[in-house]
């Protein structure tokens, strides 16, 4: 418990936020290019994974693809991923930009699955029923696809991207290791001074950024969630439909 | 080939050690996740709390939770017990959550029926809901040993010798060969652990194997007739 307290002195310390002092301090700017490469890799994953998983979603077809693809892209071990692409990239690039480019496309093609298979598993939980009536009342595709499927999927797909997001954070602290910037730093700087504030600092820091946007990312997913849908929470178990502990019903009350 | 060739003793004593550190967190999480699993159908209240405490562990990135355990559990800093806890953590937080939907996967009829026909609650858990939870469990254990072998490699950071090994000294040394064959060994292992998980899953489970490749297919393009084809939405 004392490490702990002397940990969180540490991270209170003004010192350890003052502006130019020595790398990798102050901690605001290891904090926001945490976050620039999370955003950074995350968008570019978006952009990839988003589209393809409605497509997917929309026309049922490479079903068997996602689910081979997430499962086999789970087994791929991130460290050695990242120190692959640093290596490749290292052939190519000059000594500076080589980290930063090497280890964005690690972060892509971790968030990748996550984002597909969140964009495609939420179109497909959408009701049959509800997507016939759509084109029934003569929807075209691009209309059932953005107007229904999507706001319908929403929380599952925000979903996704929530776990694509965590995934990304952790793997942007391993980052560090390979002389990226970012929170990891400070916790090998402190491994490498044998300073446990330091260690213990940059990981409750880590975490603690880790937890906030996880919880940022619930919120966004309740938010988004289409009222009365409430059984399509991601959280309900799947194969509950015969031994539902609440009635199916909305509540009209 | 020259490096794998040269390294075989190496690369078959960090594969030897992945395997052993790979094990026990995939074992200790199913152990210790089934009464949780158990616990969190009892009442909502039970598995909101296993959920949520469960997604919170799972949230914490591991090369922190590495650097934090000996501190909590009063380890020393290099001791490969630091990573099995962390690992089996992180088991625990993906099956219980798994084994919470599989017990709750059992047709409810399934359990009436067998307390009308006289199991005690125990022997009904036993011998009726967990076989039937047994498909929904068997995916759950799968997951678990995915990520745990492809998360063992972090734990080169904190000393722990496996394959990890591998990509570090790869990469300090410039060998672009040595952190391939990690890597490629790493997913064989993670491939040999999931078919010998399904083996075991088939040995256990003789009725299951009509279920293969999932309970249904998504009709590709839907129209107002296959509605009737499809099974209910949410039964994938």
């Amino acid at each position: 418990m004392e490490l702990f307290l002397s940990a969180l002195r540490w991270i209170f310390d003004p010192d350890h936020w003052q502006s130019g002092s020595i790398s990798p301090l102050p901690i605001q700017d290891r904090f926001l290019e945490h976050l620039r490469y999370t955003g950074t890799s995350m968008a570019i994953a978006a952009v990839i994974a988003l589209p393809l998983g409605f497509f997917i979603g929309h026309y049922g077809r490479g079903r068997q693809f996602v689910i081979t693809f997430t499962g086999a892209m789970r087994a791929l071990p991130t460290l050695g991923l990242l120190y692959f692409l640093l290596m490749v990239f290292g052939y190519w690039l000059s000594f500076d930009t080589a980290p930063l480019v090497g280890s964005t496309i690690a972060f892509v093609i971790l968030a990748i699955p996550s984002m597909l298979a969140g964009a495609y598993s939420g179109l497909e939980s959408v009701d049959r029923q509800t997507i016939d009536a759509a084109r029934a009342s003569g929807m075209t595709e691009w209309q059932i696809l953005v107007r229904v499927e999507i706001p319908l999927a929403l929380p599952l797909i925000v979903g996704g991207v929530r776990a694509a997001a965590l995934q990304v954070i952790a793997t942007v602290t391993i980052a560090s290791y390979a002389g990226l910037g970012g929170l990891g730093r400070i916790i090998t700087s402190g491994i490498g001074l044998n300073d446990y504030d330091r260690i213990l600092g940059g990981a409750l820091l880590v975490t603690a950024l880790a937890l906030v946007v996880d919880g940022l990312f619930a919120l966004v997913q309740r938010v988004t969630a289409t009222p009365g849908l409430s059984e399509h929470r991601p959280a309900a178990p799947r194969r509950t439909i015969s031994r539902s502990p609440r009635p199916r019903t909305p509540k009209i009350a | 080939m020259k490096w794998t060739r040269e390294n075989l003793d190496l690369i078959r004593e960090l594969t030897f050690n992945h395997v052993q550190l790979s094990i026990l967190p995939i074992v200790l999480s199913f152990v210790i996740a089934l009464p949780l699993g158990w616990l969190a159908n009892r009442n909502r209240v039970l598995r909101s709390v296993v959920i949520t405490v469960g997604s919170l562990l799972y949230t914490i990135p591991s090369l922190p939770l590495f650097v934090i355990l000996p501190l909590i559990i009063g380890t020393r800093v290099l001791d490969a017990t630091n990573l099995v806890v962390a690992l089996t953590i992180y088991g625990v937080a993906i099956m219980a959550r798994s084994a919470a939907d599989a017990l709750a996967s059992v047709d409810k009829t399934t359990i009436d029926a067998s307390t009308a026909v006289g199991y005690s609650s125990t022997a009904r858990f036993l011998r009726v809901e967990l076989p039937l939870a047994g498909p929904v469990l068997l995916a759950g254990i799968r997951v678990v040993s995915v990520s745990t072998i492809a998360l063992v490699s972090v734990g080169v950071i904190i000393g722990s010798q496996n394959l990890g090994y591998l990509f570090q000294n790869g990469k300090q040394r410039g060998i672009l060969e040595e952190v391939i064959v990690g890597i490629l060994i790493s997913l064989l292992l993670a491939l040999i652990f999931d078919l010998v998980i399904v083996l075991i899953g088939r040995l256990l489970m003789p009725w299951n194997q009509s279920d293969r490749g999932g309970p249904s297919k998504r009709i590709a393009v839907p129209g107002a007739e296959s509605q009737l084809l499809a099974p209910s939405p949410g039964d994938t």
